[in-house]
């Protein structure tokens, strides 16, 4: 199966992964577009990370293919990086590890993420919320045509998540790059999303945020958590006009409201 | 003659640290010095199948080190056991199945003594050329694979989407560690090999900003460790060997009143 839609930029077809006799992922096909944010959204143990890892080629499934357009390259930014605080290394060093480029540039990405007053401090000092802005730097200075975020708001608190999401989806418009996000809390995450996609071993469903969220299928998995994840994001709704993050989706605000 | 012996010890002492300090900067970053002290205790295995098979003894416990790692890397796969567990029967397995060899099949308990815990004074001119032409081509391995092994070392994951080939790297680093352990066994011994990797590292650390900081001021202490150990040795009369790991761990609580920021 080549890739034939210009825009696809990575594809999943028919994954499947066992793991000491218990089926992980089952006959899981995904579509990774340029431009457009996709969320793999599924409770704990649901095959999210399973899944990240053979679309970036970490493990090998036991059946069915990844196809990435040539030439492609990811930036990936995992749940948790953890470095010995033995290892002297500032911020700035760490995103150069990442490619040659000289220091102006590692700046001006560390700008754009906001973590340019940061750059002189220890990596192991940062707080949550940092250390993901500092690892997007990273990710983005190959300049990718695909992120892969795993989990980006763990250990981060909410006003620190709200700003995560906006950036991520910023760097979505002015870049113009696929985003691969995964998440097992639904806080937030359907407001930045055009694309989301309900792993609970084989996918339950998938669909625009708007209409996954009715899904009697989505509704069975998350239920309640839905539900504050919808206050939630009519909340953030309320105090954030026009700032770009996401679509605002009026039947929601309704209901939840 | 004495003094022949004392330059030979120092020129060995000397020639390890500069491959002993970086490497032991990496062993420290990367939490792993329990794996290399199984290593090294495995080393006197290595010692007693050189014996056996009347081959190199350096080349011996090169091989057998990293057959050693070979295993631990199958057997940690084994979630039944903690790592820990695993390393702690490959070490003492490996070092009781050593000396037994090597009381076979040397002249016995004198031999085993200056492997257990070393004999810097005998160094011969065969070490010395193994020590410098050895050290010189790991060192020149280390320096082309700096920036990745850094980069592994930061995060295996990321460095692997990054383009990284993380398994060959980990593996050239894992002879480097096996090279210097059988380089450094004769000098310290068996028992305290792993002190002059990670001891000068450790030490290094409250003074260092950089990697590369690290790494240079860890052969310094390891050299002046060296020096100081032997002209205690030469005065006091003390063994060589324990008298520099003596050395490097005052230094290192030296290193301690600096306050941390």
């Amino acid at each position: 199966m080549p890739i034939r839609d210009e825009q696809s930029i990575l594809l999943g077809s028919d994954l499947s992964l066992s793991y000491n006799n218990s089926q992980v992922l089952d006959c899981v096909s995904l579509d990774i577009k340029r431009g457009h944010i996709t969320t793999l959204v599924g409770p704990n143990g649901s095959g999210k990370t399973s899944l990240i890892k053979i679309l970036l080629e970490m493990i090998k499934p036991d059946s069915g293919y990844v196809y990435r357009q040539s030439g492609i390259r990811i930036g990936y930014v995992p749940q948790f990086v953890k470095i010995d605080p033995t290892l002297p290394l500032t911020v700035q060093r760490f995103v150069s590890l990442g490619g040659r480029n000289p220091l102006n540039e590692i700046e001006k990405i560390l700008a754009e993420v906001g973590a340019n007053y940061i750059k002189d401090k220890p990596f192991q000092s940062l707080s949550g919320g940092e250390r993901r802005r500092v690892l997007l730097a990273r990710a983005l200075l190959n300049k990718p045509d695909l992120l892969v975020l795993d989990e980006p708001t763990a250990g981060v608190d909410v006003t620190g998540q709200i700003a995560l999401y906006r950036l991520i989806a910023d760097i979505r418009d002015r870049r113009g790059v696929g985003v691969l996000l995964v998440s097992h809390n639904l806080h937030l995450v359907m407001a930045a999303t055009d694309h989301v996609i309900c792993l609970n071993c084989h996918i339950c469903c998938e669909g625009r945020p708007e209409n996954i969220s009715r899904a009697p299928e989505f509704l069975e998995i998350f239920g309640r958590e839905a539900t504050d994840a919808l206050a939630l994001y009519a909340h953030h709704h309320d105090h954030n006009h026009d700032d770009g993050v996401g679509v605002p989706l009026s039947a929601h605000e309704k209901n939840a409201g | 003659m004495l003094d022949n012996l004392l330059i030979h010890a120092l020129l060995a002492g000397v020639g390890i640290c500069f491959l002993a300090g970086p490497l032991g900067c990496f062993v420290v970053w990367r939490r792993m010095s329990y794996f290399g002290a199984t290593l090294a205790h495995a080393a006197l295995l290595g010692v007693g199948l050189g014996f056996v098979l009347s081959i190199n003894v350096y080349i011996a416990i090169i091989g057998i080190c990293v057959a050693v790692s070979l295993i631990l890397v199958a057997l940690v796969k084994d979630l039944r056991f903690a790592d820990d567990t695993i390393l702690g029967i490959l070490a003492h397995g490996t070092l009781a199945a050593g000396i037994i060899s090597v009381s076979m099949f040397s002249n016995v308990r004198l031999d085993i003594m200056t492997y257990l815990f070393g004999d810097i004074l005998s160094v011969s001119t065969a070490d010395l050329v193994w020590i410098y032409c050895g050290g010189a081509i790991s060192l020149i391995c280390l320096f082309c694979l700096w920036r990745p092994l850094i980069s592994i070392t930061a995060d295996a994951d990321i460095a692997f989407v990054e383009g990284v080939s993380v398994s060959v790297v980990r593996i050239i680093f894992m002879i480097l560690i096996a090279f210097v352990i059988a380089v450094t066994m004769k000098i310290v011994g068996v028992l305290l090999i792993i002190s002059l990797l990670i001891i000068p590292a450790a030490a290094a650390r409250p003074f260092s900003r950089t990697p590369e900081q690290m790494a240079l001021l860890a052969i310094a202490i390891g050299s002046i460790s060296v020096v100081m150990g032997l002209k205690l040795s030469w005065w006091v009369d003390t063994p060589a060997s324990p008298s520099i790991v003596v050395a490097a761990t005052a230094l290192f609580f030296l290193t301690l009143i600096k306050k941390q920021r």
